[in-house]
């Protein structure tokens, strides 16, 4: 049976680099066992928003509770109770997935007893138990995020953290992913918040979205209510540009990454 | 498959489940094993490391002992030079940790250390100890050689272990002092440029390759400050079958251990700056 409790819970958080405000006193609620995703041009903040709530990064201002606990003050227990699969690839290559789920289990200090057991659920869970032995550098990118899922659970989180999880993946995979997210929810009742530039991932995965612009939260809800909102029968394209503007055209490709999280790290 | 996840679902994980200082040793392990599996996987680093101590020894050993001032301390300079080669093999293996973490947070491998509640000196705990491990593979390469070039080693057990530990603690000491370089600039770039103005003078200015003896005064005060220095004295006591040591081993491993323990307090509270 899944609560309706809150989650995440953020109070006008805010972050600045210098003069440059890249999320807004942004205020949110994610209940327990949704599906929530954060869309946006590039630079709208999402990526940041995630670093603030996975403690990764701290806030200007604000306040927010995650999976019960306080953010700022009690950092090491939020960071007890959430799984983050980051934008790049966080899996070890020149390790083997079950090294690499080893090596989760011991910084989550999962005691020794029921480390194997919990290995093996998570490979099977994720349909990983035929590869465990091989090196994760001859992983296809989709069983790679596959892995990077099964890492990031491996303490059964009460929130899972994803960033773009399906960037750069087939179609095929793509569904494949969407599927076993969902089953994380499923079964675990596991909250999920992610990030995407996919709209028919936000349509298709997510219960309920919430639309970032220029660091701030424009709008909150389902699919359908936020399409509702626009016009009668839009879609979510014709949401994202409502909203955005023409920073559609300029800002959604996703070109150099690389560049892009360097001016991340050396904020001016 | 979720039955086997239900009958393991106890309460969200936490310290609580093992003692605290199980937990801990067990979140060092998770970073120190993961390097040392890397290297069993992938051993061709470790092959074209023994090259760099190989030319030092033959190449610049052979000629500088025909220098009549390098013969100071009665013993011939390839005895001399060789724990002095070991401490540099050592340092130079040591000195890439930043840079590996530099590449880590590109990767994001980082990030996943970053969100576990591991406290961060477990995590540079664990890459002081896969360095110390990595700087043992190198010291049997250097007494291979040393062994091949007929130089007087001591083989006895109790300075065996000498060695090692002095091995571990100085590469456990500069890999964290690199750790910290790598917090402040942040991109490769700017550590290679720095690694390498950083390298060569905590190399020249020690003892390694001559005595301190021989050096000007103002490069003898800056010797005795590096702590380099501390490891090739007490190499230089314990490697060597009729070894001899300037400052004594108490102070050897009691400066090592001091400044390891500043640069690993330092380091933990700069290491989470690397994934802002």
């Amino acid at each position: 049976m899944i609560s309706k409790s809150p989650v995440i819970e953020t109070d006008s958080l805010t972050k600045n680099y210098g003069t440059f405000c890249a999320t807004d006193h942004i205020s949110l609620t994610v209940t327990a066992g949704e599906i929530f995703g954060l869309i946006g041009p590039n630079g709208a903040g999402k990526s940041t928003l995630i670093k603030m709530l996975t403690t990764l990064l701290p806030p200007t201002s604000g306040s927010a509770r995650v999976a019960g606990f306080d953010l700022i003050g009690d950092a090491a227990h939020v960071r007890a109770h959430i799984g983050y699969v980051p934008q790049l690839l966080s899996s070890d290559g020149a390790l083997t997935a079950y090294e690499n789920l080893l090596m989760s289990a011991r910084l989550y200090a999962i005691p020794r007893a029921i480390r194997q057991v919990r290995i093996a659920a998570a490979l099977k869970m994720l349909d990983l138990s035929d590869a465990a032995d091989k090196l994760v550098q001859s992983y296809s990118g989709g069983m790679i995020r596959r892995l990077e899922i099964a890492q990031s659970m491996i303490h059964q989180p009460a929130v899972l953290f994803m960033d773009e999880p399906t960037v750069g993946l087939d179609p095929v995979a793509r569904r494949n992913v969407w599927a076993h997210i969902r089953d994380l929810r499923d079964r675990l009742g596991t909250t999920i918040l992610l990030t995407t530039h996919l709209m028919d991932e936000a349509e298709d995965l997510c219960d309920r979205l919430g639309v970032l612009n220029a660091g701030r939260l424009q709008s909150v809800g389902t699919p359908r209510e936020l399409e509702a909102a626009v016009g009668s029968d839009a879609t979510l394209d014709d949401v994202f540009a409502a909203i955005t503007g023409s920073e559609l055209e300029t800002e959604g490709g996703r070109r150099n990454v690389q560049h892009h999280r360097d001016n991340q790290h050396t904020p001016a | 498959m979720s039955s086997i996840i239900a009958t393991t679902s106890t309460p969200p994980p936490d310290m609580g489940h093992m003692g605290r200082v199980a937990a801990y040793l067990t979140q060092i392990q998770a970073v120190a094993d993961t390097e040392i599996r890397k290297l069993r996987h992938d051993p061709g680093e470790l092959y074209t490391r023994a090259l760099q101590p190989l030319i030092w020894l033959l190449l610049f050993g052979e000629v500088m002992a025909q220098v009549k001032g390098l013969n100071s301390t009665g013993g011939s300079y390839l005895e001399f030079l060789a724990p002095g080669i070991l401490a540099q093999s050592v340092l130079f293996a040591a000195i890439f940790y930043g840079i590996a973490a530099i590449w880590e947070r590109d990767l994001g491998v980082l990030h996943r250390y970053m969100v576990s509640p591991a406290p961060r000196s477990t995590l540079v705990l664990g890459k002081a100890i896969s360095s110390g491990v990595r700087g043992l593979t190198q010291a049997i390469v250097v007494y291979a050689l040393a062994f091949l070039l007929g130089i007087k080693l001591s083989f006895s057990p109790v300075d065996i272990v000498g060695v090692a530990g002095l091995i571990c603690i100085g590469s456990a000491l500069f890999s964290t002092f690199s750790l910290i370089i790598a917090c402040i600039v942040k991109t490769r770039e700017r550590f290679m440029g720095i690694g390498q103005v950083l390298t060569m003078p905590i190399f020249f200015a020690s003892n390694a390759i001559y005595p301190i003896d021989i050096m000007p005064r103002w490069l003898q005060v800056i010797s005795s400050l590096n702590p380099l220095t501390y490891e090739v004295d007490g190499l230089r006591y314990l490697m060597l079958a009729d070894g001899t040591t300037k400052y004594g081993l108490w102070l050897d491993f009691g400066v090592l251990f001091a400044v390891t323990a500043v640069l690993v307090a330092i380091a933990a509270r700069m290491y989470p700056r690397l994934t802002r």
